[in-house]
């Protein structure tokens, strides 16, 4: 009992795990295995919720809903091939664009470009993109971004509307505006992850590459990006994963119509923004309906992130094993 | 001594509220009213210090919905309910038209050309997607004075399903037969597929996307083009006029509608020289039995509140007050909540 109480005050620094230690680590163990299992629970509840809902309109419009370009509430005739194409070009084009800029900027600030207090100020700046809410940058779109690239797209247009990409005129909202919104908005996690594993590249790799004689962007470009390639592409993945979900900037300014073009001013529509707006009236038969498009939505994302993940879990491997 | 006094009063009011329970009535529904009915029930709130009413703006749709399942005590709707909808709520609804609007055609041309005049047989093909330059000579020919831009027309629509736009394409039906054959009407329909076709949501995505797109047109609530001063087109009624939107063109449109006994009555297409051709009622839902019957009396008195003191502070907001002969029809019905 004594050896009990003197463990307690701490008197006595080594000695066996007391009881209460032991439930301590116990229970907290427990405590965090309820949470970890708790979120695959929500994920799958949400999967089922969904889904569940989504079977009468499933059983009624089977795949034809996946390659249907026409959303009629009054005929009934439901395709969201639009917006599934809208969903995946104005990703895949937001993530060319932030993807360029979030690992430029991720270089910028790994590689001793800047002192280190300066590199903190950036890197701080650019996370503070994240907390933007999403119908400030839909506004910012309307009102600084369509009338900025405005002239560029008439121009564009005028001069080489025989490429697909700008056989278009702007009208106001549009691919190109929604995508380019859509890139600042990925920006912050597409430079938070890339920085991360540009600085798991351990340093006599770069070490050794500047003792070969390499410059310094020889070093970068051909040493160091090439080893952090998976984890950059993790990166990209993650930051895809977070445009294809977006949705209130998207529905500001993507057009909401539904077509299926290529060109980069033609207005278009996303499966989010479809959600969005049609959830609040929808009535008791198109709810079914919108349940299979979020369903749609539900399973391009996980795929997308579970895809990422993997990615990034393997690049780690590869660099703790390179070690 | 201020702050004394503060607490003093504060004291007051906690005991007041503690020894007179307030009772607590939630409603919900159409968006196009929500401005005036909230000042509506802010008002109300201050002169009866037992009751105290929230209202949330979803959408006529949601409201619709909520009511059907009881969790609100009254609701709004831009759109009335269907007669299937109604055959749902147990013990009977009564609706009750509490305000009407207007929605207005406005556009964005350079120079800002004022009253733009719209024949009745050319807006709706601009909407059908057949008109789509500014000079067409269709348009140009009704204004010979303005210079109409050789400028394609982009046509902002709404992205939601709305009470604005159920009200918007049943009037194009009524005028149009081409389009009555193609969109139709609904609170979202099918727009022709075209990349001059945007959609914004909400009213307010509408109007900013007008006045951020040259070339552009849409419609709006009167109340929204007021407040963003974007132009707004002159429309040819039933009689081949061209009239401004403005409330007393509201009123000449309402003066001949005819409610029917259950006071659902569309005003898809009025008579009258100087009417402007698309206006609306506004319904406000109400179960004929209540749980209780303070909360009867309150809602009732909300009723009153609206025909009377509710109806001077329209005009000001943009809102059409209430010919007479409705605020009688409805003040009579009125009565059947209980």
């Amino acid at each position: 009992m004594k050896v009990f109480e003197e463990a307690l005050t701490g008197e006595e620094i080594s000695g066996p795990p007391s009881k209460s230690d032991y439930l301590m680590d116990r229970s907290f163990r427990g405590i965090a295995m309820v949470c970890a299992w708790f979120i695959i629970g929500v994920v799958g509840l949400l999967l089922w919720e969904i889904g569940y809902k989504a079977i009468p309109a499933i059983r009624e419009y089977h795949l034809g809903f996946l390659t249907g370009t026409t959303w009629d509430v009054n005929k009934q005739v439901f395709g969201i091939l639009p917006e599934i194409w809208g969903t995946l070009y104005s990703s895949f084009l937001a993530l060319a664009i932030g993807g360029f800029f979030g690992v430029s900027m991720a270089i910028f600030l790994t590689q001793d470009f800047l002192p280190a207090r300066l590199a903190l100020v950036f890197r701080t700046i650019v996370d503070l993109l994240a907390a933007i809410p999403s119908v400030v940058y839909g506004f910012w779109g309307i009102f600084i971004v369509v009338p900025f690239i405005r002239p560029v797209a008439d121009w564009l247009n005028a001069e080489f509307g025989w490429i697909p990409f700008f056989s278009t005129t702007l009208s106001g909202p549009g691919m190109l505006p929604a995508s380019l919104v859509l890139a600042i908005m990925i920006l912050p996690t597409i430079a938070a992850v890339s920085q991360d594993a540009l600085r798991q590249v351990p340093y006599r790799i770069k070490e050794a590459a500047f003792g070969l004689g390499a410059t310094r962007w020889e070093a970068i470009l051909k040493v160091i990006l090439p080893t952090a390639s998976a984890g950059i592409f993790g990166a990209l993945v993650l930051g895809f994963g977070r445009a294809l979900g977006e949705t209130m900037a998207l529905a500001m300014l993507v057009g909401n119509s539904n077509q299926l073009s290529l060109s980069l001013f033609s207005p278009g529509n996303t499966l989010a923004a479809l959600l969005a707006l049609n959830f609040p009236e929808a009535g008791e038969r198109e709810i079914p309906i919108l349940m299979y498009a979020a369903l749609v939505l539900l399973l391009i994302t996980l795929a997308v992130n579970m895809i990422g993940t993997a990615i990034m879990s393997l690049s780690s491997r590869q660099m703790r094993s390179g070690k | 001594m201020s702050l004394a006094l503060f607490v003093l009063v504060n004291l007051y009011f906690i005991n007041l509220a503690s020894a007179d329970e307030k009772l607590r009535l939630t409603g919900s529904g159409a968006s196009f009213p929500f401005p005036l009915y909230s000042a509506w029930f802010k008002n109300f709130s201050k002169m009866n210090k037992n009751a105290n009413i929230d209202y949330q703006a979803k959408g006529s749709g949601a409201g619709v919905l909520d009511f059907i399942n009881r969790t609100v005590d009254f609701a709004a709707s831009d759109a009335a309910m269907k007669p299937e909808e109604i055959a749902k709520v147990q013990g009977g609804a009564v609706l009750l038209p509490m305000t009407a609007g207007k929605i207005v055609i406005a556009y964005n041309l350079s120079g800002n050309p004022k009253g733009l005049k719209l024949p009745r047989d050319v807006y709706p093909d601009i909407f059908l997607g057949k008109i789509t330059k500014w000079n067409d000579p269709r348009i140009q020919s009704a204004n010979p004075g303005m210079k109409l831009p050789d400028l394609p027309i982009t046509v902002v629509r709404r992205a939601d399903s709305s009470g604005t736009t159920f009200v918007f394409t049943n009037h194009l039906s009524a005028i149009s037969p081409g389009w009555k054959s193609g969109p139709g009407a609904g609170t979202t329909v099918n727009w022709p597929g075209s990349d001059k076709f945007v959609a914004a949501p909400k009213n307010d995505g509408v109007t900013a996307t007008i006045k951020q797109t040259p070339g552009a047109i849409g419609y709006i609530e009167y109340a929204y083009a007021i407040g963003a001063k974007v132009e707004m087109a002159a429309l040819q009624n039933k009689t081949g006029k061209f009239v401004m939107p403005s409330t007393e063109s509201g009123v000449a449109a309402l003066a001949n509608a005819q409610l029917p006994e259950n006071l659902i009555a569309w005003v898809l297409d009025p008579e009258g020289e100087k009417s402007y051709p698309i206006a609306t009622f506004t319904w406000m839902l109400f179960y004929q039995q209540n749980a209780t019957p303070e909360k009867a009396k309150i809602l009732r008195d909300v009723v009153e509140y609206g025909l009377t003191e509710g109806q001077k502070l329209s005009a000001k907001m943009g809102y059409i007050p209430l010919p007479d002969n409705v605020v009688s029809a409805v003040r009579a019905a009125s009565k059947k909540i209980q």
